[in-house]
C-alpha cells in the first residue's frame, strides 16, 4: 500500500448557502470588510506575477493593501501566461447563440467530467463577463468585427462561440494588461516587485502562514519576508514531464514546499495533455511548442487509412484518409475536448498510423478551409501560428498539412482550496493554475486564462479581506522568529547538500528520465501495473539523484544548475505523489484514463458511486494520507460525458 | 553539424570579460540555437567547468527573455525571429559563431550573456498603462473600435520587451520600446485621455534611466523580433513636442 486514508477528517469547502446563482452574492453581502484607512496596515505577499498574481496584486493594491510580489523571470511581464495563444472564454452571448451563465457553467462542469464543485464553477461563469470589460478598458486589443464590435470563436468542448481572442497572443495581451495595472501600483508605491527571486519555503506558525523565504537568483542571497497573508500564484507544474508546452522555469516547488508544511494537494495526477503540439523531433529537445487549439476551428485532423503510408500527404486521396475525430465524434468532430482528442490521437499512433519521421504525429490539414474561405482569411485568422510553425519546422503549412502530437500542457491538480481560495493552511491562498478548483478532471480550452483572471481580479480581493478582518490588529509581521530561523537553516542545508553531491550526471538527465517515466505510465493512459512500476522507478531515480548529481558548487551568484536541481528534487517527489494519486482513483474521469475502467467503445468510465470526491493529500510518514472531499451535485445531474 | 563558438564570458557585473573559444559537434540541423548552447553546457558541467549563463524562459518567442548578439546581430541572422526561435539550419556547417550579450549602458551585464533589463519595467511603471481600477470598466461593446484601429494598435502592442532595439541602437536608445507602448495605448479610444501625461512621463523616464537619444538610424526596426515599425517613434516624437 502506498498511502493511507483518513476518514475522520472532512474538508470544509465553505460553500455559501442559497441557490446556485445567489451563492457568490450571498458570500459578498456577508463577508467581513477592512475599512479603507486600515488597509495600508496589512502586508500581502503574492508569489507569481502571471495573470492570476499580477491581477491580484494590482486589485489588492488598488484597494489599499501593501503588496509585495515575486517572480523568477527577469521581469514580471514574462510569466508563462504570456504564452497563451488561443483565447479567453466569457459569457457575453454577443452571438445570440443561446449562451447563458448556466450553459457555460454546465459546459465547464461536464468538460471536467463532474469532478469539480458546482458552486466554484458557477462563479467562474458568473464573473466571466466583467473580465472582458476590464481587459478592454485596460487596452487589450481583442479581435473586432468590421462593425467595430468584439469578435468570438469556438473552442473545444462547446457548441457556442464564447471565446474572445487577440490574434494568437491572447495571453500576452491579457498579461500585459494585468502587468501594466500592477506597474501603475508600483509607481504609486503600493506594490513592490522582486524579479529573479524564487520562493524556497513557506514559513508557518501554529498552522498559520507567516511568510516566505526567497533566494535572489542573481546573487544567491536568501531573504525572509513576513506578512499577514501569503498568496501563491505560481502557475502549473506540467514541466515535470520535461517535454511540455510550459516555459523552462515553470516549477512545482512553491506549492510543493507549502504542501510539505501541511497544505493539501488535490488530484495532482490530473494533467492535460494537449492534442495540438509540435511532435518531438530528437533527443536534444528542451520543449514542445503548442499550436493553438483555435486551429481546430478550421483544420481537419486525419491519419492515413493504411499503416506505414509512404505517399506525401498531399498525394493521399480523400478515400485513403481517416478523419478519425469526425468519424468517432460526429457532433463535435475536430472540436472534441482535449483529453478525448489526445487519446484518439494516441490510439491512432499506437495502432501504427502515426505520421512524420518518428511516426509520432497526426495531420492537421487546412486544405479545405483554404479552398472554402480563401487563403487570405486563413492568413488573417492564424497567420502568426503558421509562421511560427514554419520557423520551427521549416514547413509551409499553407501547402502541406501540419503535423501535430499530444504534449503535457496544464495541471488541473494543485493545492486544494476552499470556495474562498484558501488552502488548508490559514492565511495561505492559492490562485490561478496553482490551485485545484474549477476545471475538474479536464479543463476546457480558454477557461484557464479566465480562471487566473477571475481569481485575481474578482475573487481574492473579496475573500482575502474576509480573512484579514478577523486577525488580531496588534500583531505585526515579524521575520525575527524561531519559525523563520528554522526554515532558513533548512533551506541553506538543502542548497549545500545539492552542491556537495559531485556525481557524474546533470540535472537535465534526471529530469528527462523522470519525464519519460511519467509520459509512459502516468500520462494519457494509466494502469495499476504501470503506476506501481512508475512509483518504484521514481524512487530509485530519486535515490540516484542524491548520489550522482553534478552541478557547479557555487551558492553565491548566478547558478542555473542549482536552481534547476532544487526544482527537480521537488519534481521527483511530486511525480511519486502523482502516481499514487492516479493509482488510488480506480475509475476513469476526464484526463485521468485508467485502462481498467473504460466503456466498450473505449471512453472513460466514471464511477460516481465511489469516486465522486476531490482527493486531498496530506503529507504523512512514511506514506501520504488521502482525505476525501465529497462532491455534491444539487443543481445538475452527472451524466456520461458524451461528445458523439 | 559542428561549429566554432566564440562566447563572451564574464564572471560578474564588475569583472572583466573576454571572448572564449569552444567547439560543438554532432549538432542536428533541427536543434534550436539555445538547445545547441544547452548541449555545450552539458559538456562543460560534466567537465567541472562553469556553464555559460544566458537568458531564456518560454523558448517560443513570446516572453522576451532570451537575448544574445549573434554574429553582430541582436537575435541572430533571421529577421523577425527571437533567439529561441532560431535553429541551427540557419548556419553553415563548420561556421564560426560569435555570441555576445546585448550591450547598452542601461543594461548592465550580470554574468556572461545575461543582462539586467529592469530599466524597461521602470519605463512602463512611469506611465505605460490606462489608469482603470478593477471594477470601473464599462460594458466592453459600448465603445466600438474599428478592426483596422485595433490591428494597428496591436502591431505596437505585440512588443515582447526583449530590448533588442536598445542593443542594436548605436545610442542605446529605448525609443522603439517606449514608442510602441505609447502608440498602442494612443491608438485606442480608451487610452487617449491620459495620452499627453503618459507620453511626457515615459519619455522623461527613458532619459533618466540612462538610455540614449534617438537619432533615427532605424537599426532597431531591423532587429526587432516583432517587426515593430519606427513610425511609432515618429508618433511619439510628434506627440511629445505637441
Ligand atoms: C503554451 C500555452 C498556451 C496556453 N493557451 C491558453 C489559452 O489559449 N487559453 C487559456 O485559457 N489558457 C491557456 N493556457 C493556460 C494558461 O495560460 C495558464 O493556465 C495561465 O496563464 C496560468 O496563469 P498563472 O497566473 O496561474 O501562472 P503563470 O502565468 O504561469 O505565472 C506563474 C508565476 O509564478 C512565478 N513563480 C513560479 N514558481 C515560483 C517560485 N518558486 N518562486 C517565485 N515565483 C515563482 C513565475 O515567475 C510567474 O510569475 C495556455 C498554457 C500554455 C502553456
Ligand atoms: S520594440 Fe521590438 S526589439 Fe524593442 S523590446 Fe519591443 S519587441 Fe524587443
Ligand atoms: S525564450 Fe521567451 S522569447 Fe525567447
Amino acid at each position: 500500500m502506498y498511502f493511507s486514508t483518513d476518514t475522520a477528517t472532512t474538508p470544509l469547502p465553505k460553500i455559501p448557502e442559497g441557490d446556485l446563482k445567489d451563492k457568490w452574492s450571498n458570500f459578498k453581502t456577508q463577508a467581513r470588510l477592512v475599512s479603507p484607512n486600515n488597509r495600508k496596515n496589512y502586508r500581502i505577499l503574492v508569489v507569481g506575477t502571471g495573470l492570476s498574481g499580477a491581477s491580484a496584486a494590482a486589485s489588492l493594491a488598488e484597494l489599499g493593501y501593501q503588496v509585495t510580489t515575486f517572480c523568477f523571470q527577469d521581469s514580471p511581464r514574462r510569466a508563462h501566461s504570456v504564452a497563451a495563444q488561443g483565447g479567453v472564454n466569457a459569457m457575453k452571448n454577443y452571438k445570440n447563440d443561446g449562451d447563458s451563465v448556466f450553459r457555460m457553467f454546465y459546459d465547464t462542469l461536464k468538460g471536467g467530467d463532474f469532478r469539480a464543485r458546482e458552486a466554484n464553477v458557477y462563479r467562474l461563469a458568473e464573473c466571466s463577463a466583467s473580465l472582458i470589460d476590464q481587459a478592454v478598458a485596460q487596452g487589450v486589443p481583442f479581435a473586432r468585427e468590421y462593425s467595430g464590435y468584439l469578435s468570438n470563436r469556438s473552442f473545444g468542448g462547446v457548441q457556442v462561440s464564447r471565446t474572445f481572442y487577440a490574434r494568437g497572443q491572447t495571453g500576452q495581451q491579457l498579461l500585459l494588461g494585468a502587468y501594466q495595472a500592477m506597474m501603475r501600483q508600483v509607481h504609486l508605491g503600493k506594490v513592490t516587485c522582486y524579479s529573479r527571486h524564487e520562493m524556497l519555503d513557506l514559513v508557518t506558525e501554529n498552522g498559520t502562514a507567516k511568510g516566505i523565504l526567497v533566494r535572489n537568483l542573481d546573487t544567491g542571497e536568501i531573504s525572509r519576508h513576513a506578512a499577514h497573508a501569503v498568496v501563491l500564484a505560481t502557475g502549473g507544474f506540467g514541466k515535470i514531464y520535461y517535454l511540455s508546452t510550459l516555459a523552462m522555469g515553470c516549477n512545482g516547488s512553491a506549492i510543493w514546499r507549502a504542501h510539505k508544511k501541511g497544505a493539501w494537494a488535490s488530484c495532482p495526477s490530473w494533467t492535460q495533455i494537449h492534442p495540438t503540439c509540435l511532435p518531438q523531433s530528437g533527443n536534444h529537445q528542451s520543449k514542445l511548442t503548442l499550436m493553438s487549439e483555435s486551429l481546430r476551428n478550421d483544420g481537419r485532423i486525419w491519419t492515413p487509412r493504411v499503416k506505414n503510408e509512404d505517399r506525401k500527404p498531399v498525394d493521399i486521396p480523400e478515400e485513403d484518409r481517416d478523419y478519425y475525430l469526425e468519424r468517432r465524434y460526429p457532433s463535435f468532430g475536430n472540436l472534441a475536448p482535449r483529453d478525448i482528442a489526445s487519446r484518439a490521437a494516441k490510439e491512432r499512433i499506437d495502432a501504427g498510423h502515426g505520421v512524420g519521421p518518428l511516426k509520432n504525429a497526426v495531420f492537421l490539414d487546412f486544405k479545405d478551409a483554404i479552398a472554402n474561405q480563401g487563403k487570405e482569411t486563413i492568413v488573417k485568422k492564424y497567420g502568426n501560428l503558421f509562421s511560427m510553425y514554419e520557423k520551427i519546422t521549416g514547413i509551409n503549412a499553407y501547402e502541406q498539412p501540419m503535423m501535430i502530437s499530444p504534449a503535457a500542457h496544464f495541471s488541473m491538480g494543485g493545492l486544494w482550496v476552499d470556495y474562498e481560495l484558501s488552502s488548508s493552511i490559514s492565511g495561505l491562498y492559492v490562485i490561478g493554475e496553482a490551485n485545484f478548483s474549477d476545471h475538474g478532471a479536464n479543463r476546457l480550452g480558454a477557461n484557464s486564462l479566465l480562471q487566473a483572471c477571475v481569481d485575481g481580479y474578482y475573487i481574492l480581493p473579496q475573500t482575502l479581506p474576509h480573512y484579514l478582518a478577523q486577525l488580531v490588529k496588534s500583531e505585526k509581521p515579524e521575520t525575527n522568529t524561531p519559525a523563520f530561523e528554522e526554515s532558513e537553516n533548512k533551506v541553506r542545508k538543502q542548497l549545500s547538500e545539492l552542491c556537495q553531491i559531485n556525481g557524474s550526471k546533470t540535472v537535465d538527465h534526471f529530469h528527462r528520465e523522470l519525464g519519460k517515466i511519467l509520459y509512459d505510465k502516468c500520462g494519457l493512459s494509466r494502469t495499476e501495473k504501470g503506476l506501481t512500476a512508475a512509483i518504484e522507478a521514481i524512487r530509485s531515480l530519486r535515490q540516484e539523484f542524491y548520489q550522482n548529481l553534478k552541478i557547479p558548487p557555487n551558492q553565491n551568484g548566478i547558478n542555473e544548475e542549482l536552481e534547476k536541481a532544487g526544482r527537480v528534487a521537488d519534481y521527483l517527489e511530486i511525480g511519486e505523489l502523482m502516481c499514487i494519486d492516479a493509482l488510488s482513483r480506480q475509475e476513469s474521469c476526464g484526463a485521468h484514463f485508467r485502462e481498467e475502467f473504460q466503456t466498450p467503445d473505449g471512453e472513460a468510465k466514471r464511477n460516481d458511486r465511489e469516486y465522486a470526491f476531490i482527493s486531498c493529500w496530506k503529507p504523512g510518514n512514511p506514506n501520504p494520507v488521502l482525505i476525501k472531499e465529497p462532491l455534491h451535485f444539487e443543481f445538475t445531474e452527472p451524466t456520461e460525458r458524451s461528445y458523439k | 553539424m559542428k561549429f566554432k563558438l566564440k562566447i563572451w564570458r564574464q564572471e560578474s557585473p564588475s569583472a572583466e570579460g573576454k571572448l572564449v573559444d569552444y567547439e560543438v559537434k554532432d549538432i542536428s540541423a533541427d536543434t534550436s540555437f539555445l538547445e545547441m548552447l544547452d548541449q555545450l553546457n552539458e559538456t562543460l558541467i560534466l567537465r567541472g567547468e562553469n556553464p555559460v549563463s544566458f537568458d531564456y524562459d518560454c523558448r517560443e518567442g513570446i516572453c522576451g527573455q532570451c537575448s544574445l548578439f549573434i554574429n553582430g546581430r541582436a537575435h541572430g541572422p533571421l529577421d523577425q525571429t527571437s533567439t529561441c526561435q532560431l535553429h541551427m539550419r540557419s548556419f553553415k556547417d563548420g561556421q564560426t559563431i560569435y555570441i555576445e550579450p546585448f550591450r547598452a549602458s542601461a543594461f548592465p551585464i550580470k554574468k556572461d550573456l545575461r543582462i539586467d533589463r529592469q530599466a524597461l519595467d521602470k519605463i512602463i511603471a512611469s506611465g505605460g498603462y490606462i489608469s482603470v481600477s478593477t471594477g470601473q470598466a464599462p460594458e466592453a461593446n459600448q465603445t466600438r473600435i474599428s478592426s483596422d484601429e485595433v490591428e494597428s494598435a496591436f502591431d505596437a502592442a505585440s512588443c515582447i520587451g526583449c530590448g533588442a532595439c536598445v542593443a542594436s541602437c548605436k545610442n542605446g536608445s529605448a525609443a522603439l520600446f517606449t514608442a510602441a507602448k505609447i502608440s498602442h495605448l494612443f491608438q485606442l479610444p480608451q487610452g487617449k485621455i491620459e495620452h499627453k501625461k503618459r507620453t511626457q512621463n515615459m519619455v522623461k523616464a527613458m532619459d533618466q534611466l540612462g538610455f540614449g537619444a534617438c537619432s533615427n538610424t532605424g537599426a532597431c526596426e531591423v532587429e526587432c523580433p516583432q517587426g515593430i515599425s519606427i513610425r511609432h517613434i515618429a508618433l511619439m516624437n510628434k506627440e511629445y513636442w505637441k
